[in-house]
């Protein structure tokens, strides 16, 4: 669907973008990760064609990216806003009208919007009587109606309760089911690990890594294991540090260079082993990390 | 294409059809005849209402005269100078007027004593009268009857006719071209003023509120900013020609309520040309003649022009120093390049144009195009070679096709940038790169 190479982009003497490859493949929905002046915004501006990359290509489905595809994109920014004296039917036609839609099919458009998201009763009101919430949900329909191939979403949540959130979150899969990519550039690692299917971190004007959540999270496996024994037949040495409770003991043990079933086979040899479970790292953990170890550079 | 005619109906419709649109609209018009009309009836309530002043006048010369008015009576008397002063303090006399001996080559020592700083009227009022008294004894000194001097004062007035090129000629009339030039000039510089901030306003609002953002995902900067500068001149042109409905329509109305037809009938057959010659040599006649006179034409589609060239010009630098900002309040700090040609446009016009139109300041002020929406309009009625108004006008479009050019540099980069507050050298960077 989006095929990026070698971008590079720098304000003055401050480098945004380095080399950045991406390739995000049609019909997934694809995590953008990295912390507050990454080059997160930056990528996503030169996508929507908002600024203009100094070198580098950006593909939509084998063309280069040129004024046609703004009518393929949808584009929820971070900082969002509404014309707060206009009505949300005004609103939402013109938005839906500058994206390239007739006027006729946009007014159906809309209302097929309000009704399924249950604001058919708001379309006369204006933006600045509407609560923080409600407008967020003007917002998010504006940047479908157009049903744009790829839909870009900066922190699609926040501002959101958890209600809303849930609703939005569903949105987003059932445009997944129909085949829409979807961009997703966020802080939250739960919806992150809930919605994503591919991710790419990008820290200080490069990407450091990408991959689908699995290939990410196996790479980043520490290879410790939580264990819990019991019944002890022999006593567990001390270096295990493992601690007791109600005649279970509980500890974590790393590999040290053995496959998992050796270790599993040389813990059987202490007593039952009622648990064996690999510490598998959450995209927080990976994200944290990842992000301390390239400020030590 | 397309989408800038979205963003213009949207800017259009939006102001239009607001209330506070029709309210000023319709009200503006009837609010200056009615500070006008206002001021008037207090005038004529505070002559009617105020106690006549009555101002001690002691002449040690014995010579002169001052006429009373309906505000002023003088009181001739041989007080000393000190009584005198006890009566204003008293407030017996409202003032003093001391003239002492004397010598009528050189007049000195003329005193006026008051409780409070005499208005420059009687100042006026009493330096001529003496002054025409001193003239006349003097004349009268040096062997010239009063008789003989009364014979001679006489009333001119100069009948104005300019000629144009074409060879005709045309009653024209210094007062009227200067409330011409004067209400037109007004006019383009209240007009860019208000409707500059409108632009302002409008991209301060689309780049704090973050609309922009999805605004310039959609179409480009350089399309939001025409859009807007378009679609707003498009709310002032509405309100311009609602005004000269209402003013036309209006004027009709209460003319024929208060039942003067006549200069109706008049202006009808001035413009039929029948009885040209046959204009009656009244005052009401003589301001048909130069009403008639005016080359209505070139004035109104003159004064479109420049009202929309000094508009565009200032509106993109407008809309470039809102980019720049995130709060009409940060904006203060950029106003000045803008105000300043403006103040001195309006000044101009008052010092320089209105009192000599074919002044070579004038001239500089009409052609240059930071200044010339508002000098030319103060020309224009006095009529102005065509080779000056076409090289201003040509002038006044480069003029704004650069200012446009300048501001949609700054107004892509500044759109997007936040938390920064920029200088003037941060904005020439701006202008400079090619993000």
């Amino acid at each position: 669907m989006l095929e990026i190479e070698k971008l590079n982009k720098s304000y003055g003497p401050n480098r945004a973008l380095t080399d950045v490859d991406l390739f995000v493949p049609k019909g997934v929905v694809f995590g953008l990760l990295g912390p507050n002046g990454a080059g997160k915004s930056t990528l996503i501006r030169i996508i929507n064609q908002i600024i203009d990359a100094d070198t580098g290509t950006i593909q939509i489905e084998g063309k280069k990216l040129s004024p046609d595809h703004i009518a393929t994109i949808g584009y929820l920014p971070e900082e969002r806003g509404l014309y707060k004296k206009m009505k949300v039917w005004d609103q939402m036609l013109y938005f839906a009208r500058l994206k390239g839609l007739s006027q006729s099919e946009a007014k159906k458009r809309i209302n097929h919007w309000l009704e399924k998201m249950d604001m058919a009763t708001w379309r006369e009101k204006k933006v600045e009587d509407l609560s923080k919430g409600m407008a967020q949900k003007v917002q998010f329909i504006s940047t479908i109606l157009h049903e744009p191939a790829l839909l870009i979403l900066d922190e699609p949540f926040s501002g959101f309760d958890p209600v809303n959130a849930e609703i939005i979150k569903d949105q987003i899969l059932e445009l997944k089911q129909k085949g829409i990519t979807v961009i997703l550039s966020t802080h939250r690692m739960e919806s992150v690990e809930l919605l994503c299917d591919q991710v790419a971190m990008i820290n200080k004007s490069r990407k450091i890594l990408d991959g689908t959540i699995r290939e990410v999270k196996n790479s980043f496996r520490p290879d410790i294991f939580h264990v819990t024994l019991e019944k002890i037949q022999n006593p567990l040495p001390a270096e295990w540090r493992a601690k007791e409770e109600d005649g279970q003991w509980h500890f974590s043990k790393s590999l040290d260079g053995l496959t998992p079933n050796e270790l599993l086979a040389d813990l059987m040899t202490y007593g039952q082993v009622s648990r064996f479970q690999e510490q598998v790292p959450s995209m927080e953990e990976i994200f944290i990390h990842q992000v301390k170890s390239s400020a030590h550079e | 294409m397309n989408k800038i005619w979205l963003v213009i109906q949207r800017e259009y419709l939006s102001r239009v059809k607001k209330k506070s649109f029709l309210l000023a609209t319709l009200l503006t018009p009837l609010i200056f005849p009615a500070i006008m009309a206002i001021f008037v009836w207090i005038a004529v309530e505070e002559k009617e209402n105020q106690a006549l002043r009555i101002i001690e006048v002691v002449d040690e010369n014995d010579l002169f005269f001052l006429e009373s008015s309906e505000q002023y009576a003088f009181s001739f008397s041989d007080r000393t100078v000190e009584e005198a002063k006890e009566l204003v303090k008293k407030g017996d006399r409202y003032g003093f007027l001391y003239i002492p001996k004397i010598n009528l080559e050189s007049p000195e020592g003329i005193t006026y004593y008051g409780e409070e700083n005499p208005n420059m009227n009687l100042i006026s009022y009493l330096k001529s009268s003496l002054k025409k008294k001193i003239e006349d004894q003097r004349l009268y000194e040096s062997g010239i009857d009063p008789e003989i001097l009364s014979q001679i004062r006489t009333s001119v007035d100069v009948k104005a006719i300019t000629l144009d090129e074409a060879g005709g000629e045309r009653v024209s009339d210094a007062t009227v071209n200067y409330a011409i030039g004067f209400l037109a000039g007004i006019l383009i510089y209240m007009f860019i003023f208000i409707y500059g901030n409108q632009i302002m306003q409008g991209v301060i609002e689309e780049k704090s509120s973050r609309i922009v953002e999805i605004l310039v995902s959609s179409l480009r900067p350089f399309q939001l900013m025409m859009g807007k500068i378009v679609g707003i001149a498009g709310v002032g042109l509405t309100q311009l020609l609602i005004w000269i409905v209402l003013i036309g329509t209006l004027t009709t109305v209460i003319t024929g309520f208060l039942g003067m037809q006549l200069p109706q009938q008049q202006a009808m057959e001035l413009a039929q040309g029948e009885v040209v010659q046959a204009v009656p040599d009244t005052e009401m006649g003589e301001i048909l003649a130069v009403i008639n006179g005016i080359d209505f034409f070139t004035l109104v589609s003159s004064f479109v022009f420049y009202f929309l060239g000094g508009y565009l010009l200032y509106g993109a630098l407008f809309a470039g120093i809102g980019s720049a900002v995130e709060s009409p309040s940060d904006a203060q700090q950029f106003m000045l390049p803008v105000t300043i040609p403006l103040i001195v446009a309006y000044m101009g016009l008052f010092v320089f144009v209105l009192q000599d139109p074919n002044s070579t300041t004038s001239f500089w002020l009409s052609i240059i195009p930071f200044t010339s929406p508002i000098a030319m309009m103060g020309r224009i009625s006095y009529g102005v070679p065509f080779w000056e108004l076409a090289l201003s006008m040509g002038l006044l479009v480069l003029g704004f096709l650069a200012t446009t050019w300048l501001a949609a540099k700054i107004y892509r980069i500044g759109i997007l940038m936040h938390g920064t507050k920029p200088s003037y050298k941060t904005l020439w960077r701006w202008v400079k790169s090619s993000y």
